[in-house]
């Protein structure tokens, strides 16, 4: 900050010297002084439409709210005199007054911003003898349930859904005393982002729909996790009572999520519970027959003496499963894990799987180029941040389909060699800070390393890398990958591992969360699936181990910016489900293998041990590796798949889930964004 | 009183027609947006709303909200919000006359009660409703601003002010009639001069 940015203003008689650009409320906020609030929110715009902030500013005749106001030189700001409090308690009045009194059944009863206020602000009788107003419930979908007489109007869902979500879709119909929140003609919002106007609304009138009257805060236990339904690792906050989790919220990471989270890890956790394996099976004359631990890891030790085995891991694997399958693993020969069971095309450096740069540098672009990536659907927090840098004025390359995003793309066509697109070129030039985002669209269909070489080059070429900034990234949807990668679980094959993967000289196959394991290829050989959801895989598996879900067991993920980050464990396993790393224990016991493992904690060391840099939490990996090689650029024309298809059901886990079931009825059913709104 | 002023509804309606500006609009519109900076042409929409609805029969369907957000790029929860806000665009269908009677204390003052209740009774319905024959609206409403010739009636862009219960009956009849009424003072007075 600037010597002359800097201005002298008193803060109830107190000297402070702040930023002349801040509002009133932002200085409070630094000299400590709280101001109650419910339409100011940081990550919005601000509106002024509450007066609950209002202070007393010297010399000024009336109070000020302090959220919209600017900073002079010299103010005198009074945030605790008796009238502030008066003129607060007159507002507070205001809102009351159509406000029902039905906190006892309300279901953000015990963490209101409202009633938390009114136990400051509130008058203990009313003086308002009229009718109170009542206002019709509206439709906002299957995640947000609506009760509209407890809105206080303060607008932020509607400067949400326009600002951050970039749906406008949430408006404020009518005037005065007939003003209603509501969403166009009720549709359902097609945002995937939709459940924050839950966290953002500070009364009742926007809450959670799976989670109607079902605890009250003070009896859930809090869990901080990540989300693992997409690969940038958001923070979440599991609420769960006893063996059950029953809700899911954002917690506040600048550096990721802001305080955002999907809609998915939000409202799917119901599927957690859906379709569980309970206990081990095993196939007798082609059924699944429910078994004990000793007979299965009886048979399955029989099976992997002598024989040569396949471990497949699957999109939702943790780091130190990785690695518990990677010790067991080495004992029967190299080369017998993949991870990369979609064909993802890599080179040998870190730099070449992941997204380089940091997701809070997005919205600083001025460029972006999408190939092969659908961010609305794969990875909607990365969707949010470009949605930022277009709307500070950055252009918005498509390369892939015709895509519909929430913010216009110029499309340049069907395959990757339209990086040379002239249109591009004459952007690319002005840009100074251009970012290239490369999918799994292309990135699974390559069939030569030199693509991805190429794209290097093209990045150093056209300014995406240079001087100590990599803005090539490569985005995968999945939130094991980048993990999964730098454990080295993956064949050396680096374009089509899995399609080249001598899948007939595997007699066992392994698969960890793997629905791969059910393809044609493994038909012969003897299959066994660690999971903890029954579907294709579990199926068509010879014998079905039960493991515990992310949320029960500890756990690292490392995000798909190469940000290591833990999953803590918030309830015991379901049935007699098993973490991986003691199924291999007791398995190289029983094989006589060497696996000197006793503890969890002591895996952890291990791990830590060989992979010092990757549970290094919360800080971005630094890739020792840069690729230097200049070759020629040259595109192969392979065609665009994109890997999900449905945000609502893209794994197992949301597949089982009602909530998504419904969002998928309810919104994809129906055409998504029109192009006009 | 039975209903809501049609201006005055949040919820909007299917005429389920196709709304498609009039060539004359087209051209209209056209000089009205270019009063704008063209990144800012949903600056445009209140007037637009307004050529709406006189192109519409005097009323916004939800087909004429999405013509205009289409003709300005803006979304259409937004152009919803301004039609819903403002009184004078009615978002219910109305009569083909609406009928707008001032209720406002000058006009009170001077008996505005009495020439409701002759409209009322002339046009048969009640207040906020449509008569059978779809010929009349009558709405009550706030101060129209002309005070000094209260009482005073709108219908449909013409003030009539003076009014006592037989000019009231005789400019009612003259619309079942399809005779032309004179518009202004009924008294004769030349605008607002001393009586």
């Amino acid at each position: 900050m600037s010597e002359e940015n800097l201005i002298n203003i008193k803060i109830n008689h107190k000297d402070l010297q702040v930023d002349k650009n801040l509002t009133v409320m932002q200085a409070c906020e630094i000299a400590g002084e709280e101001i109650p609030r419910f339409c100011y929110h940081d990550k919005l715009s601000i509106a002024g439409n509450c007066r609950m902030c209002l202070v007393e500013i010297e010399k000024a005749p009336k109070l000020a709210s302090s959220c919209t106001m600017p900073l002079m030189d010299g103010m005198s700001i009074i945030t605790n005199s008796e009238k502030v409090k008066a003129g607060r308690k007159g507002v507070m009045e205001f809102l009351l007054i159509n406000h029902p009194l039905d906190c006892p059944i309300c279901d953000q009863g015990g963490e209101c911003d409202l009633q938390d206020q009114a136990m400051y602000y509130g008058f203990d009788k009313s003086r308002y003898s009229e009718n109170k107003r009542a206002v019709e419930n509206k439709n906002m979908g299957p995640l947000v349930n609506t009760i509209m007489t407890r809105c206080i109007h303060c607008t932020r869902c509607v400067r949400f859904a326009t600002e951050v979500a970039g749906v406008p879709e949430i408006g404020m119909l009518g005037r005065g005393e007939n003003a209603e929140i509501t969403t166009y003609l009720e549709k359902s919002i097609t945002s995937e982002l939709s459940g924050n106007v839950i966290d953002l609304c500070p009364v009742g009138a926007l809450t959670s729909k799976p989670y109607q009257f079902k605890a009250r805060p003070w009896e859930l236990k809090r869990t901080d996790s990540i989300d693992i339904f997409d690969s940038v690792g958001s923070n979440i906050r599991i609420d769960s009572r006893a063996q059950e989790i029953l809700r899911v919220t954002p917690r506040v990471n600048e550096s990721i999520n802001e305080e955002w989270i999907t809609d998915k890890v939000r409202f799917n956790y119901d599927g957690y519970y859906q379709q569980r394996i309970d206990k081990p099976y095993i196939k007798k004359s082609s059924k699944l027959e429910p078994s004990s631990w000793s007979d299965a890891i009886k048979i399955l030790k029989s099976k992997l003496k002598n024989s040569n085995p396949l471990a497949l891991v699957g999109e939702h694997t943790d780091l130190e499963t990785g690695f518990a399958i990677q010790k067991f693993m080495s004992h029967f020969g190299k080369d017998n894990i993949e991870c990369r069971t979609d064909n993802q095309s890599i080179l040998p450096i870190l730099d070449s799987y992941r997204f380089n740069t940091p997701i809070v540098n997005i919205e600083d672009a001025d460029l972006v180029i999408l190939c092969g990536t659908n961010p609305k659907i794969e990875s909607p927090i990365i969707n949010h941040k470009i949605f930022k840098s277009y709307n500070s004025g950055a252009e918005v390359f498509n390369i892939g389909d015709d895509i519909l995003l929430n913010y216009p793309t110029h499309y340049l066509g069907e395959s990757l060699s339209e990086l040379n697109n002239d249109l591009l070129k004459k952007h690319l030039k002005k840009a100074t800070n251009p970012i290239l985002i490369i999918g799994s669209g292309f990135l699974n269909q390559l069939n030569s390393n030199d693509t991805i070489k190429s794209l290097f080059s093209f990045a150093s070429k056209n300014k995406i890398i240079s001087d100590g900034k990599n803005n090539l990234n490569f985005l995968s949807p999945y939130a094991s990958r980048v993990g999964q990668l730098l454990l080295g679980n993956t064949s050396p094959d680096n374009c089509q591992p899995y399609t080249k993967l001598k899948k007939k000289s595997f007699d066992t196959i392994l698969s960890f969360g793997s629905e791969h394991i059910a393809d044609s290829a493994f038909k012969e050989s003897f299959k066994v699936y660690f999971g903890h959801h029954g579907d294709e895989g579990a199926m068509s598996a010879d014998i079905v181990l039960p493991t515990p879900l992310y949320t029960e067991k500890n756990g690292i993920f490392i995000n798909i910016e190469g940000r290591p980050q833990e999953a803590k464990k918030c309830h015991n396993p379901i049935g007699e489900a098993k973490e991986e790393w003691k199924i291999l224990k007791e398995l190289s016991n029983q094989l006589s293998l060497n696996f000197e493992i006793n503890t969890f904690d002591e895996l952890r060391q291990d791990l830590s041990h060989n992979y010092p840099n990757l549970v290094n939490f919360h800080e971005i990996i630094i890739s020792s590796n840069k690729y230097e090689d200049q070759s020629n650029i040259s595109f192969e024309g392979s065609s665009c798949i994109y890997p999900i298809q449905n945000f609502y059901m893209s794994d197992i886990i949301s597949k089982n889930s009602k909530t998504m079931a419904k969002c998928v009825e309810d919104i994809l059913s129906k055409p998504l964004l029109e192009k006009s709104a | 009183m039975s209903g809501n002023h049609p201006g005055l509804s949040n919820t909007f309606i299917h005429s389920g027609e196709k709304f498609e500006w009039s060539k004359e609009n087209l051209q209209s519109i056209k000089k009205i947006i270019s009063r704008y900076p063209s990144e800012r042409k949903q600056s445009a929409v209140m007037p637009l709303l307004y050529l709406a609805q006189e192109q519409n029969d005097n009323w916004i369907s939800i087909e004429c909200i999405e013509t205009i957000a289409e003709t300005l790029s803006m979304p259409k929860i937004r152009v919803t919000e301004v039609a819903s806000f403002y009184s004078m665009y009615n978002t219910q269908p109305v009569g083909k006359n609406l009928i707008q009677v001032c209720r406002t204390s000058p006009c009170w003052l001077r008996g505005s009660n009495k020439i409701t209740d002759t409209i009322c009774k002339e046009t048969k319905c009640q207040i906020n409703e449509t008569s059978e024959d779809n010929l009349f609206t009558v709405v009550e409403v706030e101060c129209l601003g002309a005070c000094s010739n209260g009482p005073m009636i709108q219908i449909n862009n013409d003030f009539y002010e003076d009014l006592d219960e037989t000019s009231t009956k005789q400019i009612i009849d003259n619309i079942k009639n399809d005779l032309p009424n004179k518009v202004g003072s009924q008294k004769g007075r030349r605008s607002s001069e001393n009586a």
